[in-house]
């Protein structure tokens, strides 16, 4: 067998240094892994929801067995949703599992990319493997909303609302753009239809392109490292593609899966016959999108009432925190192997990771960074956190406004200063050496000293 | 437990789950909660006797593999570009402009056909279903009268005919009528204290549904903007910059609400030229 295709393809040198390729050992190397791997659950679950999934927004009245919305004026999208949920076998265990699979997809290439950037793994020669990175991270994003949106349900519909109003606010081409991804003026027929071209064909047949060119580029450039005995910025100290990494890699995916079909079985996720159908003159509250969303909600939520017009020409208040502040976002992280070298200089070619300390002000940005997503996030959840305390919402989003600016300052501030602490130690030359500490005789413990 | 009964369990452990799977599907039993236990114990007995196999057996030691320069030789890279070099042509520049101008217009003539996606917005965004005279129905399509609702009550309402229709969609609100401070014209439009704005949040467009009543405010659920209604439902709280426009009411003769005119300023989320509505028709407020 082997024989024959070798004789066709002629691979043998091929496979032999293949198989032999060494990749180091970090945990913190799993993660891209893991979203990797999620990706494989999200397109075998995706497609067993696709031949049940009926992407219409024409109404039909509810027949099936969940008995409260017996009768009701559904579209038949969301009723397909309600059939996979309740009448069709296994169809339940299968959405829920796409949709963890989904949450935990974003939160594995979110923390991937965090460590890419606190280790400097970035910088040359991997800039363009970050950009490819980023372009993943905005496809998993569309891929999320564009699935979130599909059962056609009221939670979702007032996404869609949000970011209607977010295309239209764009100065100039806002309404234009708006009436043709939307078809019309919000809400429309068609909209549902055409989410799902775009989240079952286009969206990933790029998302799988752009994965196979990272890993691509990856197998080219060879893995990163960090400082492990042996290693140096020209070689790569691990273990063998075959069989160790391909085992342990293989056996991680499946953990992974096995955990996504607990979850999907266990714990509930977008119950959407409790958020009732979409109906544009209703909407439920609390309403919080999914994680990934929730700190462009915020955004929206924190964001002044400043809206003027100047020479005829308004500029919509949802434009900033809307258009402006994410694509400033996204648009520094894009570009950030790119700016760095102009702060520090270090224009070098890189294999040996940087632990966080070695570089403060990198660091220290990304904490700050990080700060601005958590407070924003924890503002899209503001009413919600004033019902928990018992406090009111308007003194809840004044708070996370100040939060805004004070918290990431403060952080960038504190994670510079831990940087430089950790530095001076452990520039020390006696860093390695383990400290002994001893009980005294009047009960109190002091270092040892063993020189 | 030795390596290879550790492993031999995973394995046996998911085929029994695998199984079970079968079964339960087969028979019907069990509910979603048993087909995802089951399913994670058949792929994490899977994933586990893989990694076990790999922890037990597969001590390789750490190898080290050379990592070059992947950057080319001068020499190299001077001979790529002589291989893509297309020869002396002459007047080349010409050639080079005429041929990104026919792709650039090519891809300009292949692009237009997605203008079919979506009509012009036109007036669409300045027009509702109200206007002089329209009765206002509930959600079942029932007129209101100017007494129907309790001072401090709310409802939802549309004009007679576009039941349901979203941008018309309308809070309608009883006041006492000495709550109100409406300026100029706008003290005519409410009768009897009912006073009626645009349902559809100016901010990010969702139903302004939640009504206040100590504060005699409207709230929107998605991101708290806050509308006092009794002075035309200006902003007060939150991400809004625009009131929410306010619709002119009368009594009919026979004692039914009906607006008086259209919706004062376009509903619904600000977009650049919404202006430009009141600078034709010589109106607005």
């Amino acid at each position: 067998m082997l024989r024959w295709i070798d004789e066709r393809l002629g691979m043998a040198s091929w496979a032999r240094t293949g198989l032999r390729k060494v990749f180091p050992d970090h945990w913190s190397f799993l993660l891209g892994e893991v979203a990797l791997f999620c990706l494989v659950i999200l397109v075998l679950t995706g497609v067993f929801l696709t031949l049940f999934y009926v992407p219409d927004a024409q109404v039909i009245t509810y027949q099936g067995s969940y008995d409260p919305l017996v009768g009701q004026e559904v579209s038949r999208a969301y009723g397909s949703v309600l059939d996979l949920s309740f009448d069709i076998k296994a169809g339940l265990v299968m959405r829920q599992t796409h949709h963890w699979a989904a949450l935990v997809f974003v939160a594995a290439i979110t923390l991937h990319i965090l460590r890419i950037f606190f280790t400097g793994a970035f910088r040359k020669p991997r800039e363009i493997n970050w950009l490819v990175g980023i372009g993943l991270l905005t496809l998993a994003l569309a891929m999320g909303i564009t699935g979130y949106s599909l059962p056609d349900d009221l939670l979702s519909g007032t996404g869609l609302r949000v970011i209607y109003s977010v295309v239209i606010s764009v100065p100039f081409i806002g309404p234009y753009l708006a009436f043709l991804v939307f078809g019309g003026e919000f809400p429309t027929v068609t909209i549902i239809s055409r989410l799902f071209v775009f989240h079952v064909m286009l969206l990933p047949a790029l998302l799988i392109g752009g994965v196979l060119t990272h890993l691509g580029i990856l197998w080219r450039q060879k893995h990163t490292q960090f400082r492990v005995p042996g290693a140096t910025e020209h070689n790569v100290v691990g273990r063998p593609f075959w069989p160790s990494q391909v085992f342990k890699s293989t056996g991680l995916m499946f953990l992974t899966a096995a955990v996504m079909a607990l979850m999907g079985g266990l714990v509930q996720v977008n119950p959407v016959w409790s958020y009732g159908p979409f109906n544009a003159t209703t909407v439920s509250a609390p309403a919080q999108p999914d994680w990934y969303v929730g700190w462009l909600d915020g955004s929206l939520r924190l964001f002044p009432p400043f809206e003027f017009t100047l020479l005829g020409v308004t500029l919509p208040t949802v434009f900033i925190p809307g258009v402006v502040i994410p694509g400033i976002a996204f648009t520094t992280m894009a570009l950030w192997p790119f700016i760095e070298p102009r702060l520090t200089g270090d224009r070098a070619a890189h294999q040996i990771l940087d632990r966080p300390y070695d570089n403060p002000l990198r660091t220290a940005i990304g904490v700050a960074g990080l700060l601005v997503f958590v407070v924003l996030t924890i503002a899209g959840g503001n009413d919600v956190i004033a019902l928990v305390f018992n406090v009111p919402v308007e003194f809840m989003t004044e708070l996370l406004r100040i939060a805004f600016f004070v918290v990431p300052i403060l952080g960038f501030a504190v994670t510079y200063r831990i940087c430089r602490e950790l530095q001076s130690r452990t520039d020390r030359p006696d860093s390695r050496r383990p400290v002994v500490l001893v009980r005294g005789a009047n009960g109190g413990y002091e270092e040892a000293v063993d020189d | 437990v030795s390596a290879t009964r550790f492993i031999g369990l995973a394995f046996a452990a998911s085929m029994l789950a695998s199984l079970g799977l079968l079964v339960a599907y087969v028979f019907e039993i069990g509910s979603a909660q048993l087909q995802g236990v089951l399913l994670a114990i058949a792929l994490g007995g899977a994933g586990a006797g893989i990694v076990g196999w790999a922890v037990g057996f597969l001590h390789e030691p750490a190898e080290i593999e050379e990592s070059h320069d992947l950057a080319s030789e001068p020499g190299e890279r001077k001979a790529a570009l002589t291989a893509l070099d297309l020869g002396e042509i002459t007047r080349r520049r010409f050639l080079v402009r005429m041929l990104g101008a026919a792709g650039a217009l090519l891809a300009a003539a292949l692009a237009v056909p997605a203008l079919s996606l979506g009509p012009m917005p036109g007036r669409a965004l300045f027009e509702t279903g109200w206007r002089k005279g329209v009765r206002l129905v509930d959600a079942d399509g029932q007129p209101v009268r100017v007494d129907a609702l309790v001072e401090q009550s709310v409802r939802t309402v549309f004009p007679e005919g576009d039941v349901g229709r979203p941008d018309s969609q309308t809070m309608l609100i009883r006041l006492r009528p000495s709550e109100l401070h409406l300026d100029g014209e706008r003290s005519g439009w409410a009768p009897e204290g009912n006073v009626a704005y645009s349902k559809v949040c100016t901010h990010a467009g969702c139903p302004v549904g939640l009504y206040r009543a100590e504060d005699r405010v409207l709230i929107c659920p998605c991101h708290q903007s806050t509308f006092d209604v009794t002075r035309g439902a200006v902003p007060v709280f939150g991400p809004a910059a625009r009131p929410l426009p306010q619709l002119p009411l009368e009594v009919d003769a026979d004692g039914y609400l009906v607006a008086a005119g259209s919706f004062e300023a376009p509903v619904g989320p600000s977009f650049w030229n919404l202006t430009h509505e009141a600078d034709s028709s010589g109106g607005g407020d």
